[in-house]
């Protein structure tokens, strides 16, 4: 056999497992991919139903959401804000901020702020703390999260809201410091971030219909 | 190579050239989820599957296949097993998934399963090949797994804490605990405890095999001959 019909052979076994194997992870995809959105979307709904009081939709709350710009007090450049409503009336926001400081990189969080003002609760959406200390700050690790729930910025003052060892109302953990008060001064920031724009939160437009309107000249 | 019994290919994989205690392949995820017992077991059942896959697919194509293109034909399939793998897991073990992060779809590039295809999936037919990826999947399942319960036991005092991600909700009450009172030494979890355990289970493994080779007596045992002089001494 010369030279290039080998090559060619070749070629077209290569061509011909490489199509196979294209068709076999297709069909997977097709197969999978409502049901990995559908776990994606009820991680999320476990995750806000576990910080909002009860009785409120969530499949409802994840369609009114819009996108808060304010790097500088959120974390990041865009950042989700969720409205939770009961019969029409606001009741709370969830904002995911991003505390930019942690030990070992961002952490991104989940904060509900009550209408009132007063936090529903936070937790900890990824973080790559260091594990055995800093981890503490996930709800699976320890109950130092479960401590925001009730607070506010006049519930510590404002001047508190630092961690136990910076002269503020938040306990550290043993051999880390870094990472409660990285969450302290996330949770804070958002919390004035919500005071700043009260007025304007409930009355924005969610980010389809936003979408929609841009969609249309 | 080309005629080894079956029981000697399945006891190459679970022990004498285990992948990860004797060839010491696959390390990084080795070294990096095995931070529980679950996760160890989840990876280790992961990549097991993928090499079940990959051999017996490379097997059964190893006539058509020509040299020139063997690695490459090895990578598209493995990546395409891997790929299916990474999304199974997505849409039935999300949160085992998530506790994994980027090492399910490294297994791509796990030298345990490009290595069996070429050494031997490549070579063997489909029987043998299976054989092969079953028993190399399960040694390397088994080490991860202990390396797992080993730095989980010591570091926070639990075995198979979160047993769930794997097995479903029922599976909460098969957590072991040492009880609340004891606090671990953390340096197991971190990344040097897993050098320091890979280190303790090699030691450990090369001790008995050093034991179980002079307790089966006249020493010299050559490894050509080894499988067919102790099959045949008198018991």
């Amino acid at each position: 056999m010369s030279r290039p019909p080998v090559l060619a052979a070749a070629a077209l076994t290569l061509g011909a497992v490489a199509a196979v194997g294209v068709a076999l992870v297709a069909a997977t995809h097709g197969l999978t991919a409502a049901r990995i959105a559908a776990n994606e979307r009820e991680a999320l709904v476990r995750r806000l139903a576990a910080i909002l009081p009860p009785g409120i939709r969530t499949d409802a709350l994840l369609r009114d959401a819009f996108e808060a710009r304010d790097p500088a007090l959120l974390g990041s450049a865009r950042t989700l804000v969720y409205r939770a409503r009961r019969k029409g009336g606001p009741v709370a926001l969830v904002i995911a901020p991003i505390a930019p400081d942690g030990y070992g990189g961002p952490i991104k969080l989940l904060v509900a702020v009550l209408k009132d003002g007063t936090l529903g609760g936070v937790r900890v959406v990824a973080d790559s703390e260091t594990p055995g200390l800093g981890d503490k700050i996930q709800a699976t690790k320890s109950d130092w999260i479960l401590g925001f729930a009730g607070k506010s910025l006049v519930n510590p003052p404002l001047a508190k809201w630092k961690v136990k060892r910076d002269g503020g109302e938040f306990d550290q953990f043993t051999g880390a410091t870094i990472t409660p008060r990285a969450v302290v001064k996330a949770v804070r920031n958002t919390l004035i971030y919500v005071r700043q724009h009260r007025q304007t939160l409930y009355s924005q437009p969610s980010a389809q219909r936003a979408a929609e309107k841009k969609g249309a000249p | 190579m080309a005629d080894k019994p079956l029981a000697v290919i399945a006891g190459d994989g679970l022990w004498r050239n285990n992948q990860a205690l004797v060839a010491l392949l696959g390390l990084c995820p080795l070294l990096a989820t095995t931070t529980s017992a679950t996760t160890g077991l989840g990876m280790g059942v992961a990549t097991a599957v993928v090499l079940l896959a990959s051999n017996s697919t490379l097997s059964l194509i190893r006539h058509l296949v020509r040299p020139e293109i063997r690695l490459p034909v090895f990578v598209v399939a493995i990546a395409a097993y891997v790929s299916v793998v990474d999304l199974a897991m997505q849409a039935y073990f999300l949160d085992l998934h998530k506790a994994l992060g980027i090492f399910v779809p490294l297994i791509a590039v796990n030298c345990v399963i490009v290595g069996r295809a070429e050494v031997f999936a490549s070579k063997n037919p489909l029987s043998k090949a299976l054989l092969d990826a079953l028993g190399m999947g399960m040694g390397f399942v088994w080490v991860l797994c202990t390396l797992g319960g080993l730095r989980e036991l010591i570091g926070q005092g639990t075995l198979f804490a979160q047993a769930q991600l794997l097995f479903g909700e029922w599976a909460e009450g098969l957590t072991l605990s040492l009880g609340p009172q004891f606090h671990g030494a953390l340096a197991a979890l971190l990344p040097p405890g897993a050098f320091f355990g890979l280190g303790l289970l090699i030691a450990l493994k090369n001790l008995t095999h050093t034991r179980l080779k002079q307790s089966r007596g006249t020493g010299a045992v050559s490894s050509g001959t080894r499988r067919g002089s102790t099959s045949k001494a008198p018991t």
